[in-house]
């Protein structure tokens, strides 16, 4: 059964801030959600090999590399452009380290 | 609305530019946002350049493109270069994307016109569109009721008459069944088929960019422009695209083989399994060889299928912390506040579900009994498919359980909304291409849509069977 503190817990590895409101609610929610995954466990799937992405049987139809030939970068303005803070073409974020 | 042969009859025979029929499109979109809020912005410069451009080329007696003069609308979730793209959500109220992605750029290049972005369920992530931070949209055939989701604006779009074609998103159903809410056609293309450079991640594994449109041929053709290999997404396919348009010059489809789960047909109940029903019937009367055939492991699709997009939308999400995407909560104090408080207030309830969702799944101690397994199902789900096309050419199946259901109906209720999902999913997980197709209407006069699966890349065929279909309903509906 999933606690409150469970959920706290799944909050913060989340880096999600959540209401005492919100975390109660989904704390209910997650519950009746997780109930419906329950009907895995009736599936066998003893030797089954876990799918990650679609595979098609031709092997060159999946290729995934490209040549590795330099292209012209978007650059630090435009990159940063969207951030809420910049400064000098770096993203600004609170200090990590304190001065000593 | 026209269609696209229509325009560009008309834009030939200088009946009328492309710039006039932009403006047509812009105000038609203006007018009816009031009412259904199937656009998030309309780019009124964007588009007026873009006709004007053809507009020139056509005076200098050059070709139309493809899309030469068409008006789009296109998901909010797509990244234009220099238009906001917000994913419904507060997170990205003021993104602008430093680049187009690949299908826009395609798009345009074949002189199509994008005259809006449209509304949807916030980062994809719904299947009634409303979780939109811009509020819902409403469905053009019934007000009081949802266009389906997430890319209910761009179906809206289309089935209001401002665009004839518009550009969606599908995770695990977000094209199909909006298209079957609202009317109109709506297509996912194999996985891979389309590049997904640009479009804004929920589910890596799952997302696909993809057509809605009036009629089976206007699909066609915006697949043509958009389908095919791209450098930067390493997961489209090196496959080369075939000639849609030209496969759907033969309209005979004697002697293919048609199944129909039994799995799906056991839940289909009222006028819905009636026009599923009559749709079967119109593939005989076609000539096509129906039979039934088992797709053994759908009940544990939505399980499966929700345990890996959230999984996966966790990772994807995680990006918005306050640092790159324009929003950061004011209460932020050290960094780990900041992202936390960020998180918080700029997304919403469904999006931090699902995230909540996808970070359980993988966390320590739980992730071999929820997320492996998952993914060994889903390669049962897949093998399921492989086995049917051993024996069937296409798969034909409801969109939905139901048709639109009204605003407000299901929104607190997050396990039923899941379960609406249920016909979708499947073709989702093993990437199949499929499509809604229309089929008629309830007793109510809302549109039921019917779903045709193919095997991998085998869009032709699917195209092929819609258009027949479509064709034979249309001649019935005359008679």
């Amino acid at each position: 059964m999933l606690t409150d503190k469970d959920v706290l817990y799944v909050a913060n590895l989340a880096n999600l801030k959540l209401s005492e409101d919100e975390l109660t609610r989904m704390a209910h929610d997650l519950v009746g959600i997780l109930g419906q995954m329950d009907v895995l466990s009736k599936v066998d799937t003893t030797g089954v090999a876990p799918m990650s992405q679609v595979l098609f049987e031709d092997a060159d139809e999946t290729a995934s590399l490209r040549a590795d030939v330099e292209r012209e970068p978007l650059g630090s303005d435009l990159a940063v452009a969207n951030a809420p803070i910049t400064s000098g073409g770096y993203y600004k974020v609170p200090r990590v380290i304190e001065k000593g | 609305m026209r269609t696209i042969s229509q325009i560009q009859v008309g834009l030939r025979a200088r009946e009328f530019s492309a710039v006039e029929i932009a403006r047509e499109a812009l105000a038609h979109a203006e007018r009816q946002n009031p009412s259904t809020n199937a656009f998030l912005s309309l780019s009124h410069e964007r588009a007026i350049a873009a006709a004007e451009h053809v507009d020139a080329q056509l005076s200098a007696g050059g070709e139309l493109g493809l899309l030469g003069g068409v008006p789009v609308a296109v998901k909010d979730v797509i990244s234009t270069k220099g238009l906001k793209t917000t994913c419904g959500s507060r997170m990205l109220e003021n993104y602008i994307p430093p680049y187009d992605a690949t299908a826009i750029e395609r798009l345009e290049a074949a002189g199509g016109v994008i005259i809006g972005k449209a509304n949807c369920d916030e980062f994809a992530m719904g299947s009634s569109n409303e979780n939109s931070a811009y509020g819902p949209v409403r469905n053009p055939v019934d007000l009081e009721r949802v266009p389906g989701g997430s890319s209910g604006g761009s179906a809206a779009a289309v089935a209001q008459g401002s665009v004839p074609v518009s550009l969606g998103s599908d995770t695990g159903g977000s094209i199909r069944q909006p298209a079957s809410f609202c009317g109109v056609v709506g297509v996912t293309p194999t996985y891979g088929r389309v590049s997904r450079y640009g479009l804004v991640a929920f589910a890596s594994s799952l997302d696909h960019i993809g057509p809605f449109a009036t009629n089976v041929s206007d699909a066609a053709a915006l697949l043509q422009v958009i389908a095919g290999r791209d450098q930067m997404d390493a997961t489209s396919a090196p496959v080369q695209v075939p000639d849609y348009l030209a496969a759907l010059q033969n309209t005979d489809v004697r002697g293919m083989k048609v199944g129909v789960p039994v799995e799906y047909m056991r839940q289909a109940t009222g006028d819905t399994a009636a026009r599923i029903q009559e749709s079967i019937q119109a593939l005989r009367d076609l000539g096509c060889e129906v039979r039934d055939i088992s797709l053994p492991n759908t009940e544990y699709a939505i399980a499966a299928y929700y345990i890996i997009c959230t999984a996966e939308a966790s990772a994807n999400l995680a990006r918005y912390d306050g640092v790159r995407y324009t929003a950061r909560s004011k209460q932020s104090g050290t960094l780990h506040e900041m992202y936390a408080n960020t998180r918080g207030e700029f997304f919403g309830p469904e999006v931090k579900r699902r995230i909540m969702l996808g970070t359980y799944v993988l966390s320590h101690g739980y992730y071999d009994a929820y997320y492996k397994k998952a993914q060994q199902v889903r390669a049962l789900i897949t093998r399921d498919f492989s086995n049917a096309f051993a024996e069937v050419d296409a798969i034909v199946a409801p969109v939905s359980p139901f048709p639109a259901f009204k605003i407000g109906e299901k929104v607190d209720d997050p396990v039923a909304m899941y379960l609406s999902d249920i016909y979708t999913i499947t073709g989702s997980l093993a990437g199949i291409p499929c499509m809604s197709v229309p089929c008629g209407n309830t007793s109510e006069g809302l549109p039921v849509g019917l779903q045709i699966l193919c095997g991998h890349f085998e869009e032709s065929r699917m195209f092929q069977l819609a258009n027949a279909f479509e064709k034979h309903r249309g001649n019935s509906a005359v008679q």
